[in-house]
C-alpha cells in the first residue's frame, strides 16, 4: 500500500520557488503525495507562502481533484461523458463497486478505495475509461475491472500494476500534413531564425492559420498584437486543457508530436520576444507528464530550449509544465491564466485580453496545442502551402476526434471544408443519426444536415465529433451535457451559476417523467438569459445542447412530457416519504397520487 | 352587473394576509358589492366551486395543502398567490434547513410541557413535506401579490384592477416583501 | 472638449477610464447593479448592470465608456432579463425578508422592487448554508449571500485584512473566512471594518442593530433605489442598521 505520510510541505513549496503563483501546482503535489489536502495543510501553506489562508482555501476548494477528506489508497474516477455511458460505464462502475463491496462516493469501510465519477477524461475513442489516482486507464471491460479489483484487494502499489493497463494508443486513422509527415526537431526553429521574427510572423499571417481551440481567432493577429504590446516580460502559454467532452486530439499531439508543439511555442516566443512559456496540461493527462518532461529535457540538451537557442545569442526560452486539477473552465484562456497564477479558475473581465494583459498582467499569447503544432509546420515550410489546403476562410487541416457509434473511433486529420458525411463514411458510422460537433458547447446536427462542412464558416470545431446512432436517445445526450455544465460552471456570474443548475434540474425532472410544456419554455427562457448575460463562453453555450436537441429531435422531449400545462417542481409523493417513515403511516392520506 | 366570484384560503400561512384583506375597512362594503365569496374563512364554505378569482395565502407544507390548492386551481379562472409564504414559502419555510425528524422530535418529544410524547400516526392529520414550498411550485399561478402581509391598499388595488379586467399594477409604496 | 457617449438616447459626458456605470451615475442616471460599488474595483459578477453596447450585451460596471458609443439600458427587454437574474439570486439562497434585519435597507430587495419582481419565479433551491454567530459584533448569514464579493474586496483593499473569500465553485460557491476553524470570531474582523458595512444584503449584519428603524422610515420603503443617486453620496446605504 502506498505510503501517504510522506508529505514534505517545505520541500514541495521550495520546489515551486516559494511562489504563491504556483499554488495550484503545490496543491497538486500535496494531493498526490499525501492523498488529501487536510485543513491544517492550508494553514501551513499560508505560513510558508505568506498569503492569507482564505486565498489558499479558495483555490483548494475550487478544483475537483483537490479534497480534504481521504479518498483512501485508491481513488477511482469513472469518466462520465455520454460516450462512456453508451459504452457501458454505469454497469462497469456498478460491477467494480460490487466486487469491492463498496458504494460510490463513499470511502470503503477499510478506508482503502473511493469510487466516483468525473467529467470526460479525454479518452472518448477508448471509452469507457477511468482515472486511478489520477492516471488514466482506457478501454474498460469486465476483465479489466476484474484485474483492477484484484490488484486493489492485493493492495499492490500503483507503480507495480501491469503497464498494459495504462497503455493508451493514439488511434490515428487518417493523417495529413500535420500528423502524417516526419518532423525533425529544430527544423522549424532554424527556418524561423534564418527568416527573422518579422518575416516569420508574415509567414504565419500568409498561412491564414486560425486558432484550433474553437474560437478561430487569427493566430498572426494575436501574435502581432502581443509582439507590439509593452511589458516587463512576454509569455507563451500552450492551452492543453482539452476539457471539452469528446475531444482528445491534443492528447495525441502531446503523446506523439510533442516536439512539434514545443517547437511552435518556441517559434512564437521568438516572434513575440518571450523568455518563458507554459504548457497548461489538464490534470487528466497526468500520465503524459514524465514523457513530456523528457521531451523538454531532450530539447534543452539539443539546444532547442534554454539559453541561446540554436546558438543564437540572447534567444532564451524555456517551458514549464503546469497541471490542471479538474476544472473545464480552465480551458478558457483568462481562467487558465488565473489558474497559472495559483487562483481559482474564474474568467477575467475582458478587455483587456491576454495579448496585452495576461500572465502576471504581462503580454501573453495563449494558443491551443494544435495551433502551435500548425505554427511549427508553417515556420518549417512557409505559409503558402498551408493556406493552399482547406477553404479560403479556414486554411489547413484539422484533427478531428471521432467517438461514439462508429467502427473506427480515433483521430482523423482532414482538410477544412470536409463534409460531416465524409467523416462518417471514413469512420464507419453508417447508422449515424446525429453528430455533436465540437462537444457540448458546439453544435448538434441531425442526419438531415450531414452535408454541412467542418469549417469556421459552417461548423467551427475544436475537434470533437461524437456520433450517435438511431438507437440513441438524444434527450439523454443533452441531459448528460447539462450535468456537465452545471458541474463545471465556475460560479462567478449569476446567470451561469444559477442557470446551469436550473437547467440540469429541469432536465432531470423531464427524465423522471414529470415534465410539462411549461418546463420546456422555462428552459428556453434560461437559455436566453445565459446567452445574453453570462460572463464567458461556458455560460453562453451551456444551453445549446438542450435547445438544439429540442429543435432537432422534438420527439425525444415530447414523449417525456407528462402533460402540456404544468407539473409540480418537485415530486409531491416523494416529498412525503420521510414523514411516512417517521410516523409509520401508509394510509391513503399519506400519499399524493398523480392526477 | 354580475358579481365576481371569489374564493380564498390559507395554507401554510398565519391568516395575516386574510387579516390584511379585512383591513381594507370601509372599502370592504364596496368589495362586497362587486364580489361574492365562495369558499373562504370569511364564509366558512368548505369546498371551492367554480370561481373567477382564487386567492391563496400560505405555502404548501403538507399533503392537505396540495389537495386544497389543486381544488382551487381546478375551479378558479385566475389564481392569485398572496403574501410572502405563498410566494417564497415565507416564515414556515425557515424550517427547510431543519431535518424533519428533528422537527417531529421537538414537537412531540422534547417540546416544553411534553412528557412521554408520541409521534401521532392518525390519518386525519395532514402529513408534512420534507420542505415547505411556495404554491407556484405545485400549480400554475396567474398573479403574485407579495408582502408579509401585503398592505390593505395593495390588496384593494390589486383586486379592483383584476375585477375591472386590468393588468394589476402596484405603486412603489405598495410593493413590499415584508 | 469633453467626450460623450449616448445612453438611451441621452448624451453622457465621461472621463477617460470611466466605466459606463460610473459615467452614468455621475450624470444622475441609474443603471441597476448589485456587485458594483463606486469605491471598489469593478467585479462584474451579478450581471444586473448588463446593457446593450452597440448591439452587444456587456456589464456596464466593467466596460469602459468610449466616444460615440451607443448604449441602451432602460429597455423592456433588458429589465425583464435583469428581473430574471434577480429572481435567480432569490431562489439560489434563502431570502425570508419578513425576518431579515436588512429588510427595507437591502439593495437586493430594492433592486427587485425597482424591477417590479412579484415572485422569485424559479424553483427554490433552499440550500443548507451555515450561519456564523461566533463573532461578538458581526453576524454572518450565508443564506442571504449573493456572492458579490464586495466584502472580499473591502476587506482586502480597504481594510487590508483579507477576512473574506469565496470557496467552492458553481452553485456550491460559498462565502469563506480567513480562519482555520472557519469561524468569523477567529479572524481579525472588526465591526468598524469597511467590510462590515459594505454588504448589499443581509448577509453581514452588525449585531444588536437590527430592526431599529421603524417600517416606513427605512431607505427603500418609499424611495426607489434608482432615485438614491448620486452613487458616491450613498455611502451609508450598505450599513447593517436595519
Ligand atoms: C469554457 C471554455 C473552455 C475552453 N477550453 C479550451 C481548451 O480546452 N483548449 C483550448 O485550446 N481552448 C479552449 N477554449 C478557448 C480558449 O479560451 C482560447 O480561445 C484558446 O485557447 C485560444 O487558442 P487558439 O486561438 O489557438 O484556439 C475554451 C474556451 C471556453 C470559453
Ligand atoms: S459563465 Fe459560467 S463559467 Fe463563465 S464566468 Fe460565469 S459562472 Fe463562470
Ligand atoms: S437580504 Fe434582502 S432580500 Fe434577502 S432576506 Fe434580507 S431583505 Fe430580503
Ligand atoms: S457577504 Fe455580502 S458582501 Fe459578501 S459576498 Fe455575500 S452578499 Fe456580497
Ligand atoms: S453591477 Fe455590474 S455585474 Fe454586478
Amino acid at each position: 500500500m502506498p505510503d501517504y505520510d510522506v508529505c514534505d510541505l517545505p520541500g514541495i513549496v521550495a520546489r515551486w520557488g516559494n511562489d504563491p503563483a504556483n499554488l495550484v501546482q503545490i496543491l497538486r503535489n500535496v494531493q498526490e503525495s499525501c492523498g488529501t489536502i487536510p485543513s491544517d495543510t492550508l494553514d501551513r501553506l499560508a505560513r510558508l507562502l505568506d498569503v492569507p489562508r482564505v486565498r489558499i482555501e479558495a483555490t483548494a476548494s475550487f478544483y475537483s481533484f483537490f479534497h480534504a477528506e481521504s479518498h483512501g489508497a485508491y481513488e477511482i474516477l469513472f469518466s462520465d461523458n455520454v460516450i462512456d455511458r453508451m459504452a457501458g460505464k454505469a454497469e462497469l462502475k456498478q460491477y467494480l463497486c460490487e466486487r469491492l463491496w463498496l458504494e460510490p462516493r463513499k470511502l470503503s469501510e477499510d478506508g482503502l478505495v473511493f469510487v466516483d465519477d468525473t467529467a470526460d477524461i479525454g479518452l472518448a475513442d477508448q471509452a469507457p475509461a477511468m482515472l486511478i489516482n489520477g492516471f488514466a486507464v482506457p478501454s474498460l471491460d469486465k476483465s479489466r475491472i476484474d484485474l483492477v479489483a484484484e490488484l486493489i484487494r492485493a493492495r499492490k502499489p500503483l507503480a507495480e500494476w501491469p503497464p498494459m493497463l495504462f497503455e493508451i494508443p493514439d488511434n490515428i486513422r487518417k493523417a495529413g500534413p500535420l500528423a502524417g509527415e516526419p518532423f525533425t526537431p529544430g527544423s522549424a526553429l532554424k527556418a524561423a531564425l534564418a527568416r527573422g521574427a518579422e518575416a516569420t510572423l508574415a509567414e504565419v499571417d500568409a498561412s491564414n492559420l486560425r486558432g484550433r481551440g474553437g474560437a478561430g481567432f487569427k493566430t498572426a493577429t494575436k501574435w502581432a498584437s502581443c509582439r507590439k504590446a509593452e511589458g516587463e516580460a512576454h509569455y507563451v502559454v500552450c492551452n492543453a486543457d482539452e476539457g471539452e467532452p469528446g475531444t482528445f486530439k491534443d492528447r495525441v499531439l502531446l503523446n506523439s508530436y510533442a516536439d512539434l508543439v514545443f517547437e511552435g511555442m518556441a517559434v512564437c516566443a521568438r516572434v513575440i520576444g518571450a523568455r518563458q512559456g507554459f504548457l497548461y496540461l489538464r490534470g487528466e493527462y497526468r500520465n503524459l507528464l514524465e514523457k513530456l518532461e523528457g521531451v523538454l529535457a531532450r530539447r534543452r540538451a539539443a539546444g532547442l530550449l534554454g539559453k541561446n537557442i540554436l546558438g543564437e545569442p540572447g534567444f532564451d526560452f524555456d517551458i514549464e509544465i503546469h497541471l490542471g486539477a479538474g476544472a473545464y473552465i480552465c480551458g478558457e484562456e483568462s481562467a487558465l491564466i488565473e489558474s497559472l497564477e495559483g487562483k481559482p479558475g474564474k474568467p477575467r473581465n475582458r478587455p483587456p485580453y491576454p495579448d496585452t494583459c495576461g500572465y502576471r498582467n504581462q503580454p501573453t499569447v495563449v494558443n491551443n496545442v494544435e495551433t502551435f503544432a500548425c505554427a511549427a509546420r508553417i515556420a518549417e515550410r512557409g505559409g503558402a502551402g498551408f493556406a493552399a489546403l482547406g477553404t479560403p476562410q479556414s486554411a489547413g487541416s484539422k484533427l478531428i476526434s471521432v467517438s461514439g457509434d462508429c467502427r473506427r473511433p480515433g483521430i482523423y486529420e482532414v482538410p477544412f471544408g470536409v463534409s460531416v458525411r465524409q467523416i462518417l463514411i471514413d469512420c464507419g458510422a453508417e447508422d449515424a443519426h446525429a453528430v455533436q460537433v465540437s462537444g457540448p458547447s458546439g453544435t448538434c446536427i441531425s442526419f438531415r444536415e450531414f452535408d454541412r462542412r467542418i469549417a469556421f464558416e459552417d461548423l467551427p470545431t475544436a475537434g470533437a465529433f461524437m456520433v450517435f446512432s438511431r438507437s440513441r436517445d438524444m434527450f439523454e445526450v443533452a441531459r448528460n451535457f447539462t450535468h456537465f455544465f452545471a458541474h463545471e460552471s465556475c460560479g462567478f456570474c449569476t446567470p451561469c451559476r444559477v442557470g446551469t443548475s436550473l437547467l440540469r434540474n429541469t432536465m432531470d425532472k423531464l427524465a423522471a417523467g414529470k415534465g410539462s410544456a411549461y418546463d420546456m419554455n422555462e428552459m428556453k427562457h434560461i437559455m436566453h438569459i445565459l446567452r445574453g448575460m453570462a460572463h464567458c463562453g461556458l455560460g453562453h453555450t451551456a444551453a445549446n445542447p438542450v435547445v438544439q436537441t429540442m429543435e432537432k429531435f422534438p420527439d425525444a422531449y415530447e414523449k417525456r412530457l407528462k402533460r402540456l400545462d404544468f407539473e409540480p417542481a418537485f415530486d409531491l409523493d416523494g416529498a412525503l416519504a420521510t414523514a411516512r417513515l417517521i410516523t409509520g403511516r401508509d394510509d391513503e392520506w399519506a400519499h399524493l397520487a398523480d392526477d | 352587473m354580475t358579481k365576481l366570484k371569489v374564493a380564498t384560503c390559507s395554507l401554510a400561512g398565519c391568516f395575516g394576509c386574510h387579516m390584511s384583506l379585512l383591513d381594507i375597512d370601509e372599502k370592504l362594503f364596496d368589495l362586497v358589492q362587486a364580489v361574492e365569496f365562495d369558499r373562504s374563512p370569511i364564509t366558512d364554505i368548505k369546498h371551492c366551486g367554480p370561481c373567477d378569482i382564487g386567492i391563496v395565502e400560505g405555502g404548501v407544507c403538507n399533503a392537505e395543502n396540495v389537495h386544497v390548492l389543486k381544488e382551487f386551481r381546478r375551479n378558479c379562472r385566475i389564481l392569485v398567490a398572496i403574501g410572502a409564504c405563498a410566494i417564497t414559502g415565507g416564515i414556515p419555510a425557515m424550517r427547510n434547513n431543519v431535518d424533519l425528524w428533528d422537527c417531529f422530535q421537538e414537537v412531540y418529544h422534547y417540546g416544553i410541557g411534553l412528557e412521554n410524547g408520541q409521534i401521532p400516526n392518525d390519518p386525519e392529520l395532514p402529513l408534512p413535506f420534507d420542505k415547505v414550498h411556495p404554491i407556484n411550485e405545485v400549480v400554475r399561478i396567474d398573479y403574485f401579490l407579495p408582502g408579509c402581509p401585503p398592505p390593505a391598499d395593495a390588496i384593494w388595488k390589486f383586486l379592483t384592477d383584476l375585477a375591472a379586467g386590468r393588468e394589476p399594477k402596484l405603486d412603489y409604496d405598495m410593493l413590499h416583501y415584508d | 472638449m469633453t467626450k460623450t457617449f449616448r445612453l438611451d438616447g441621452r448624451e453622457i459626458p465621461f472621463k477617460e477610464g470611466q466605466t459606463i456605470i460610473e459615467a452614468a451615475a455621475a450624470a444622475g442616471v441609474y443603471i441597476p447593479h448589485l456587485c458594483h460599488h463606486p469605491e471598489f474595483k469593478p467585479h462584474g459578477s451579478c450581471k444586473l448592470c448588463t446593457v446593450n453596447i452597440g448591439g452587444r450585451l456587456g456589464a456596464a460596471c466593467t466596460n469602459h465608456a468610449a466616444e460615440g458609443m451607443a448604449v441602451e439600458s432602460e429597455t423592456e427587454a433588458l429589465n425583464a432579463d435583469r428581473r430574471a437574474l434577480t429572481q435567480m439570486l432569490f431562489v439560489e439562497g434563502n431570502h425570508f425578508c419578513p425576518s431579515c434585519e436588512k429588510s427595507g435597507n437591502c439593495q437586493l430587495q430594492a433592486v427587485a422592487y425597482h424591477l417590479g419582481m412579484m415572485t422569485p419565479h424559479f424553483p427554490h433551491f433552499y440550500p443548507a448554508r451555515d450561519i456564523d454567530a461566533s463573532h461578538p459584533d458581526v453576524l454572518l448569514e450565508r443564506n442571504r449571500c449573493i456572492l458579490c464579493e464586495l466584502c472580499v474586496r473591502a476587506s482586502r483593499d480597504a481594510d487590508g485584512k483579507n477576512v473574506f473569500g469565496i470557496g467552492g465553485r458553481g452553485i456550491r460557491a460559498r462565502l469563506i473566512v480567513n480562519s482555520a476553524s472557519g469561524r468569523l470570531a477567529e479572524t481579525n474582523m472588526s465591526v468598524t471594518d469597511r467590510a462590515a458595512e459594505v454588504c448589499p444584503t443581509g448577509a453581514i449584519i452588525r449585531k444588536r442593530h437590527g430592526f431599529t428603524v421603524p417600517i416606513g422610515q427605512r431607505l427603500y420603503d418609499h424611495h426607489d433605489i434608482a432615485t438614491q443617486l448620486p452613487l458616491p453620496a450613498r455611502r451609508g446605504e450598505g450599513r447593517g442598521e436595519g
